[in-house]
């Protein structure tokens, strides 16, 4: 019998491979099926957006981080504009927190909606995709009713928001949550107790709960290890000690238990939706009453010189934001999604950092696929939900 | 706690380090320390069970050019068990800028320092890949950096067009007349 010649194989993985989700690029050293090392290049999608930033007016940079995580676009401005505000010392009108709150979870069930539907489709589950973004447009259209943008409707401003929710937004979102329910069932009969997904994610991409802490991994994948950290009961921002719900938690920190994570996920979202919809106070300011930083409504501005003034200082100076630095932290869909700003004291910003949850998601990618075998590496790099806009910025 | 009670605490495991609250409008308590005593507050931080920061939750430096000292660079600390947070700041010079790693006591500070070596040129002694991260290996210059201009022409250095002169073309035809001949 002929001696079998066996040698250790590089595979490159990517850039432009189609799951993973964006421009990663893994370098993987393969003994047969088994990976023994793995090393990921990032950088392709590095836009300078910290940079871009010290160059814009406090106001603009809204849109660019947006941009960043471009599936948790209104996540990242909520952080932004809440250090901001800290700067200022600002305290926006309830209202506006209701609201805030509202549309971060809608963003939150979004997200988690396009994950749950690549991750299925990566695994094999094709249909579980067609379901996943037929919902997805659902809450796209709301979007669109916010602010006429389906991905970045740059709907929220320091201070407040753009302007107060439209009309039949209320019922428009008591409808999904009416119905959306059934559609959870649906995509749980598809994947939890599907035999090939079972064997395609338990066991897979193990990473033990302090290792999660250590390699700071906050968020739907710390929750599945067994970390119930959640920066809304940890650092309760906004209102949500007001409200009822519970942070899903799993302890075998393994693909399976990140998807159980993320579907329950989905399911306290709807549930603190349903409350803040009763809670929200009908009447209100949908931003601050100060001069410097809201801009007056069009109708004063179309009648008024002192109004038009005003839009016109906003937006041709902007405002000036007092010397200092704040580090303001949300649970985003992907983990504590932080937002670490400096002013100098003048209309720019002087640093602007964000906090990537993805990019510490995609270091401790080696971690949890080294040993295992290359068809798991698809299964573990769906499952730690990364978007390659926030971890190159 | 305040940062009074944490500066108490640590200065009971370091004794010989000078530790100083900053002030800080977000209501964080900040702590600024000489780069030299880092690890060892850092360790510090994260073993004593009355400070327990487990979890590195950012890190990240600011370029306060013109102003000496320079360079600020910042971790952000999470504890889990007294669920707080705490700034931790370390100020560096514009001359040869370095620090010691922490990714010895929070491993996920790998990618981090080597984000902020690649955008500021900070270099963190001791650090186990200190490659660029998200620039080109090639590339020159530090980008967050504030004397680095911001819209800049570059030469391509890699992947330049093949470009012959007029006399190395008609010798390389010559060159394959000859062979085929």
């Amino acid at each position: 019998m002929p001696e079998i010649k066996t040698e250790v194989m590089t595979v490159n993985m990517g850039p432009q491979h189609p799951s993973t989700h964006g421009v990663l690029r893994l370098v993987l050293e393969l003994d047969g099926e088994t990976v023994l090392s793995a090393a990921p290049t990032i950088g392709y999608l590095h836009t300078g957006i910290e940079k871009t930033a010290e160059q814009k007016k406090w106001q603009q940079v809204i849109p660019l981080v947006e941009r960043m995580d471009y599936l948790s676009a209104q996540s990242n401005s909520m952080a932004f504009c809440m250090s901001v505000e800290k700067l200022l010392g600002l305290e926006v009108p309830e209202r506006v927190k209701w609201i805030r709150m509202l549309i971060a979870e809608l963003q939150r069930v979004n997200s988690h909606l396009v994950w749950l539907g690549t991750h299925g489709m990566e695994v094999g589950a094709v249909s579980v995709m067609l379901y996943c973004f037929r919902e997805r447009e659902v809450l796209l259209n709301l979007n669109e009713m916010l602010a006429g943008f389906r991905l970045f409707p740059s709907y929220m401003r320091v201070g407040g928001l753009r302007e107060d929710l439209p009309r039949g937004f209320h019922a428009a979102v008591r409808s999904i949550l009416d119905t959306f329910p059934a559609k959870i069932d649906e995509y749980e009969d598809l994947l939890t107790q599907n035999a090939i997904y079972l064997q395609r994610t338990q066991g897979v991409g193990v990473i033990a709960k302090d290792d999660a802490i250590a390699y700071g991994l906050p968020g739907p994948i710390a929750r599945a290890s067994g970390c119930d950290y959640d920066v809304r009961k940890y650092f309760p921002y906004l209102l949500y000690d007001q409200l009822q719900f519970d942070v899903p938690t799993r302890t075998a920190g393994d693909v399976y238990a990140r998807y159980q994570v993320r579907v329950a996920e989905i399911r306290e979202s709807l549930k603190i939706c349903r409350q803040v919809l009763e809670k929200i106070p009908p009447i209100g300011e949908y931003a601050v009453k100060d001069p410097r930083i809201t801009p007056p409504p069009k109708d004063r501005v179309y009648t008024e010189m002192e109004a038009l003034i005003q839009h016109f200082l906003i937006y041709s100076q902007g405002f000036t934001v007092p010397a200092g630095e704040a580090y303001v932290a949300v649970e985003g869909p992907r983990g504590e999604q932080g937002f670490s700003v400096v002013s100098d004291g003048t209309n720019r910003p002087w640093r602007v950092k964000s906090r990537a949850p993805s990019l510490l998601a995609c270091q401790a990618l080696e971690r949890m696929i080294v040993g295992g075998l290359i068809a798991d590496v698809i299964a573990v790099i769906g499952s730690i939900d990364v978007v390659m806009g926030d971890v190159d910025r | 706690m305040a940062a009074d009670a944490l500066i108490a605490s640590l200065q009971q495991a370091v004794p010989d380090a000078r530790f100083e609250a900053a002030a800080s409008i977000d209501a964080q308590p900040t702590l600024f320390v000489s780069a030299e005593h880092l690890p060892e507050a850092a360790r510090a931080l994260r073993d004593r069970s009355d400070l327990a920061f487990a979890l590195l939750a950012e890190l990240t430096a600011v370029d306060y050019w013109p102003r000496t000292p320079r360079y600020e660079v910042i971790y952000i600390l999470v504890s889990l068990a007294h669920r707080r947070r705490l700034r931790l700041k370390v100020q560096l010079p514009a001359e040869d800028p370095h620090v010691a790693t922490v990714t010895g006591i929070w491993p996920g500070a790998n990618w981090l320092e080597r984000e902020v070596w690649d955008l500021f040129g900070i270099v963190f002694d001791g650090h186990p890949d200190p490659r660029r991260l998200l620039m080109p290996e090639d590339w020159d210059g530090y980008p967050l950096r504030k004397d680095y201009p911001v819209q800049i022409r570059m030469t391509p250095t890699a992947a330049q067009p093949l470009q012959v002169t007029a006399e190395e073309f008609r010798a390389n035809v010559e060159r394959d007349r000859l062979t085929r001949g």
